[in-house]
């Protein structure tokens, strides 16, 4: 029963208190005209704090990193306009990787709208193909059902961003306050369970399997089926991927493990996924960045369970024969259950293969270098930190590396934008980390040129004492561009180059924090181990690295695959 | 293939651009959509014709299943249906055309719901293809001016798509 509640409060206290009664730890943003009674009623409680960011960009990343990290919803807020517009990366970004975020939006006033009033935009218009859902809330009366229903929605089913327009007017307007228990919505029911006679036709194939595969992406961390997978995973004894989203689903050092799959994944993994005869397939999309050229992909035989919440996901891209729609905890659940503790056939010629193919050691590089490589920055954070830090990043060559080097045994410790491939994303997103999980290790592998896109949150770092340490591979190019234009546009590095950096360690110092270059191999690991140990400062530790190191295995686009670019090709 | 897709979704404001920005996102093809409240005014029907291969069509109904505003889809195309469209069509119509305009449409069964001194306006209604047949069938420099509403279509029998 809906618990009575009879006060009657203006627009702006609504929405305050309904983060409260959600629970709202910490909401990011940064206010102006059209939030500003908003904003006096946060000035007014302590429970929901405010964190103010530099740029709405860096709320909306920050809220995301804070949701990735702590299984909560995120919670951004911003002014109208220019608010929004600089917010939309972020709810783009959010909406691409599958991150449940309720980002609040002032408009205009209601008798504005339409009149190409000062900081005015259509935000409804503009967020709509990069949302989950979005509200134009008109009347305060609707005010608290609306935020109820945005948190439900961004939360349940295949989660996403949900953003909550307001005029300012409805601000100001007030009603009898009511925040409902429950949400009922005709058109909106997502599953849970999955098919048993789909169930029970996967878990045949699974145990007739000869060469099984399980490849698992994003969608087993965002619900917590990291559990369930490692019991099946160990009870068949099968070999697992996990896709750039999914690192940290399946443990890293595990033996069966093959590592990350596509463009830059392994070339075990890659193998294993072409020439598996039953993939089992959970919480991932076949994209391109992972199965690279479909044609390609389907030219070998094979059966294929999909295990997915979202049934737009399946049969997209690749047709699969057994699609299970459910939440992937149940469904691995409920498989688990019919398998009994079987394990299926002999596969001992397939773990053969894979060991054959694991000999390649693909992502080998020049350890004797003079010069710093990437990989080996990473390989001794990963050492330093014992693997146990919550790395955000940007995006690029750095990126891959830290997926390939960092060995995540845990989900939600993996933070990057994989979908929409946001440079800026990493410091922002490592802000709200760590202030989901204070006292923890909190690690930005990043690049000169991604750094810089969102830089100003340094300002941002220092008001809150965030001690993020910033992993900035300097190799002043933008790496992944110079690699692209190495391989396929005959090493013309058209405007990939960053001349004029700044010094980064008087920068660091310039915002109040701590920076150290280092450019000498020998030094990497001291240096880190230095920087690490400072619990209470952010470091700033700009590595300058060999500037043509490239990224092996690659798959070039529209290529399937198995058609590997390797480092010993070269 | 062409199909024709119902649609049930919440009459709320925004709700048929969020259906047609993502047929145009995605890159679907939409040939007509009609829509109007139903019965029960908190619903709107939508029809949209559509093209595309037997995937495109499938993901075309998982994505339209997948707004929060749509309340249910079905692909009126997989089994028996009726399809109606309106056309109301202005047409040349001096003293020397008025007798075999008026017959013509008698012959698709079109009323003359305007008449000047040299045009009439005639209303029509039937499937797309009847609609052509129409248009198709008069001196086309006859035609002064077409509007047509789109297919509308139900399923037939006990086929039906409600809440």
């Amino acid at each position: 029963m809906d618990r009575a509640k009879t006060t009657t409060l203006t627009g702006a206290e609504i929405v305050v208190r309904c983060l409260q009664e959600e629970g709202v730890e910490y909401v990011f943003g940064y206010p102006g005209g059209a939030v500003l009674f908003i904003y006096d009623e946060l000035f007014k409680q302590d429970k929901v704090k405010h964190v103010l960011v530099r740029h709405e960009q860096g709320a909306v990343h920050a809220a995301d990193g804070y949701s990735r990290s702590s299984r909560k919803v995120g919670v951004a807020l911003v002014t109208s306009g220019p608010g929004v517009t600089n917010a939309v990366t972020g709810i783009a970004t959010a909406y691409m990787d599958s991150i449940p975020l309720v980002v609040i939006t002032g408009q205009v006033p209601t008798q504005a709208i339409g009149l190409d009033a000062f900081q005015e935009c259509d935000t409804v218009g503009i967020t709509r193909p990069i949302v989950k859902h979005n509200f134009l809330v008109k009347n305060v009366a609707d005010l608290a059902s609306t935020i109820k229903k945005a948190f439900h929605i961004a939360a349940t089913g295949r989660p996403g961003p949900v953003v909550v327009d307001i005029p300012k007017d409805v601000t100001q307007h007030a009603c009898e306050f009511h925040y409902p228990d429950t949400v009922h919505m005709r058109s909106y029911n997502p599953v849970r369970k999955g098919h048993a006679g789909q169930i029970k036709k996967a878990v045949q194939l699974l145990l007739d399997a000869e060469r099984p595969f399980v490849y698992t992406g994003g969608g087993v961390v965002l619900s917590d089926a990291s559990v369930e997978l490692r019991e099946l995973v160990k009870q068949l004894g099968f070999p697992c991927t996990n896709t750039l989203m999914g690192l940290g689903a399946y443990p890293a050092t595990d033996r069966q493990f093959l590592g990350m799959l596509g463009m830059h994944g392994t070339y075990e993994a890659n193998m294993a996924m072409q020439h598996c005869d039953v993939l089992l397939a959970i919480g991932a999309r076949f994209d391109d960045r992972v199965i690279g050229n479909p044609a390609h992909f389907a030219q070998n035989p094979r059966k294929i369970v999909h295990i997915d919440i979202d049934p737009s996901s399946i049969s997209k891209r690749v047709k699969v024969d057994v699609p299970i729609v459910g939440n992937i905890p149940d469904v691995l659940e409920d498989l688990l259950k019919l398998l009994k503790g079987s394990r299926g056939k002999d596969i001992s010629a397939w773990w053969k293969q894979i060991d054959g193919w694991r000999a390649k050691d693909c992502l080998r590089y020049d350890r004797k270098s003079p010069i710093i490589k990437p990989q080996f920055v990473l390989e001794k954070l990963y050492e330093v930190t014992r693997g146990e830090a919550f790395v955000t990043s940007d995006v690029g060559q750095h990126q891959m590396w830290a997926a390939q080097f960092y060995k995540f045994n845990e989900p939600r410790r993996w933070i990057n934008s994989g979908g929409l491939g946001t440079m800026g994303f990493g410091l922002p997103a490592a802000m709200g980390v760590q202030l989901a999980n204070r006292g923890a290790t909190v690690a930005c592998v990043t690049g000169e040129s991604s750094i810089q896109m969102c830089l100003q949150e340094l300002s941002t770092c220092k008001q809150y004492r965030l001690p993020i340490k910033i992993i900035n591979l300097n190799n002043k190019y933008m790496g992944m561009v110079r690699q692209w234009q190495e391989f396929f546009h005959g090493n013309r590095y058209s405007e990939s180059y960053m001349d004029a950096l700044p010094d980064f360690v008087k920068l660091a110092e310039g915002y109040g924090h701590r920076g150290v270059l280092v450019d000498k191999p020998g030094d990497v690991e001291p240096v880190l181990r230095e920087a690490f140990a400072a619990k209470n400062d952010l470091v700033f530790l700009d590595f300058i690295t060999d500037q043509k190191e490239n990224v092996y295995p690659m798959v070039p686009g529209g290529k399937g695959i198995t058609e590997m670019i390797l480092y010993e090709d070269l | 293939m062409r199909h024709i897709i119902s649609i049930l979704v919440e009459n709320e404001a925004g709700a048929l651009s969020r259906i047609a920005g993502l047929f145009s996102a995605r890159g679907y093809n939409i040939e007509t959509l009609t829509v109007a409240p139903t019965e029960d005014a908190s619903m709107s029907r939508m029809t949209i014709v559509t093209s595309g291969s037997e995937d495109v069509i499938e993901q075309i109904t998982k994505q339209l299943n997948k707004l929060i505003e749509v309340v249910k889809v079905i692909d009126l195309s997989e089994a028996e249906h009726i399809e109606r469209e309106l056309m109301l069509i202005k047409v040349r119509a001096g003293q020397k055309e008025r007798e075999d305009m008026k017959r013509m449409a008698d012959i698709f069964r079109g009323r003359v719901i305007d008449v000047s001194d040299n045009t009439y306006t005639i209303e029509l209604t039937g499937d797309t293809r009847k609609l052509d047949a129409f248009i198709q069938a008069l001196d086309q420099g006859a035609i002064i001016e077409t509007v047509r509403t789109g297919a509308s279509g139900i399923g037939r029998g006990n086929r039906v798509l409600r809440v």
